[in-house]
């Protein structure tokens, strides 16, 4: 069996890539900014509000993990419609992205709330903050800081995810991939480029992330020690 | 008016009661330092005197609060009643400078400029004016614990409170802080001291506490205390710490 690869049709398609892989970005980075912004908002809510907003952030944050992201992404595009809310694919593809992002960014930013060490918080208590000024100071840097690679991978993961939104015909990536496989009938040659471009855009997305944990979080690699170091038994 | 009075505390943990009725007062300009074995409550009273933890019964005066339990009373209980901890407690995330402005300016609003000098002030008081700009993780634990104490200075409260603040150090780093604590003594500070120090104790405090199963067992001027304890579980710990 002998497969002649011709990539050149497929390749004549790179300005129509381009918006594809344009898209992909923006909806990555957009998802990521917003769903991190809900996150940190939802993380203080459940770390400071009261108890039963605290109850529906779980419920929420367990709803939006335990459904398929396609599943979400089908509600808001043809399910809102019927209550009257109309949005184009592109902002369904935002939307469902940022909200499901945002699920998972506040359980992992929990984990890093919550290995902030009690001595810590009893510090600010004991400078007179409130508990809203001490989640706000000393407790959300140094716990994003502990969960960055997490973080960092599911945003990865998110920008992976993102070719789902070609079910609702979003021309990001896989959408514009999809188009130019029944255009040239190339289907292996048409996602061979897709599956390099995603690579590029995920490695890319992590080196990003990393530099930017090292950036903004300068301290990561010495809070575990500060904390433990001549803590009392 | 005493700086601190407290009056027949009961505390208890569960079943389990810790502070069975202590009663202190120290007049303004004291340094008291409370000595006594592991678990007798030391650390508990200290900590129910800013209002960290919660009595059962009895009362505590502080500069003029009555420890009461709502964020607004203990907001500003704790704007005049500063408290060092063994573990430093330093935010890791912040420089020395960030970690000693921080307070001032979000809880009483001290203009940038006023909390920055102010920092330098209590940071020289420490002698650790070149570090302003470093991270607490490149410094030696008696440097930190030098930071917190100035942090603490820099809410400039009226009365401190020192829970067992050279325990965590290298011996040959538990000077230098001493040396601040001496030195904040003498210029007047009103001082609750929790130590294992009993040297510190017998000759910077003005009065010492020796607390046993959760009572005031015996107080008294510090040279007296040591040189003649009255009751046999005084001699006993003294004796103890000898070795
Ligand atoms: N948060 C807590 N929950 C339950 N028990 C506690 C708590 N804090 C302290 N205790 C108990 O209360 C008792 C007194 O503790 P405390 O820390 O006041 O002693 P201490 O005199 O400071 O001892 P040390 O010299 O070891 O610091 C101990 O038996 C301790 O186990
Ligand atoms: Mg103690």
């Amino acid at each position: 069996m002998q497969y002649q690869f011709q990539f050149n049709s497929v390749l004549a398609e790179s300005g129509f890539i381009m918006q594809g892989i344009l898209l992909t970005i923006y909806l990555s980075i957009g998802s990521i900014i917003l769903g991190s912004i809900i996150a940190i908002l939802f993380s203080a809510l459940r770390a400071n509000g009261p108890r039963w907003v605290g109850g529906l952030v779980d419920v929420y944050v367990e709803l939006l993990r335990n459904t398929p992201f396609l599943v979400q992404l089908f509600i808001i595009f043809f399910g809102l419609p019927s209550i009257g809310i109309r949005l184009t694919a592109d902002q369904a593809a935002l939307l469902a992205m940022t909200l499901n992002l945002a699920a998972y960014s506040t359980e992992i930013i929990r984990a890093g709330v919550d290995s902030i060490h009690r001595s810590q918080i009893e510090a600010g208590l004991s400078l007179a903050m409130t508990k809203r000024q001490i989640f706000q100071h000393v407790i959300i840097v140094p716990a994003i800081a502990k969960v960055w690679p997490a973080l960092s991978s599911q945003f990865v993961l998110m920008l992976l995810a993102s070719s789902i939104c070609s079910f609702i015909s979003v021309q990001e990536l896989s959408g514009v991939t999809a188009i130019i496989e029944q255009r040239t009938f190339r289907s292996f040659e048409s996602y061979i480029v897709a599956t390099l471009l995603y690579l590029v855009l995920a490695l890319t997305l992590k080196v990003g992330l990393l530099g930017l944990g090292r950036l903004i979080f300068p301290r990561v690699s010495g809070l575990s020690r500060v904390q433990v170091k001549g803590e009392a038994a | 008016m005493s700086a601190v009075h407290i009056e027949n505390v009961h505390k208890s943990f569960g079943k389990l009661e810790v502070l069975k009725g202590v009663s202190l007062t120290v007049e303004a300009g004291q340094v008291v330092a409370i000595i006594g074995r592991s678990g007798s409550g030391k650390s508990t009273l200290l900590r129910c005197i800013n209002g960290l933890e919660t009595i059962q019964s009895g009362r505590i005066e502080v500069v003029g609060h009555t420890v009461t339990y709502t964020d607004e009373k203990l907001r500003a209980l704790r704007k005049d009643v500063g408290i060092v901890f063994q573990s430093y407690n330093l935010f890791p995330h912040l420089t020395v400078g960030q970690n000693i402005m921080l307070a001032p300016r979000i809880t009483k609003g001290v203009p940038k400029e006023e909390a920055r000098a102010q920092a330098e002030k209590v940071l020289a008081q420490v002698g650790l004016s070149e570090k302003f700009d470093v991270y607490p993780d490149n410094l030696s634990g008696g440097q930190q614990q030098r930071v917190a104490i100035a942090r603490s200075l820099a809410m400039q409260p009226k009365v401190m409170l020192f829970d067992e603040v050279t325990s965590a150090l290298d011996p040959e780093l538990t000077g230098e802080v001493l040396l601040v604590m001496e030195e904040l003594a003498r210029g007047g500070m009103t001082m609750l001291l929790v130590t294992h120090e009993m040297n510190f104790a017998r000759s910077v405090a003005d009065f010492t506490v020796f607390m046993h199963q959760g009572k005031v067992w015996e107080m008294g001027p510090s040279e007296e205390l040591f040189s003649h304890p009255k009751t046999p579980e005084l001699a006993a710990f003294v004796k103890s710490t000898l070795k």
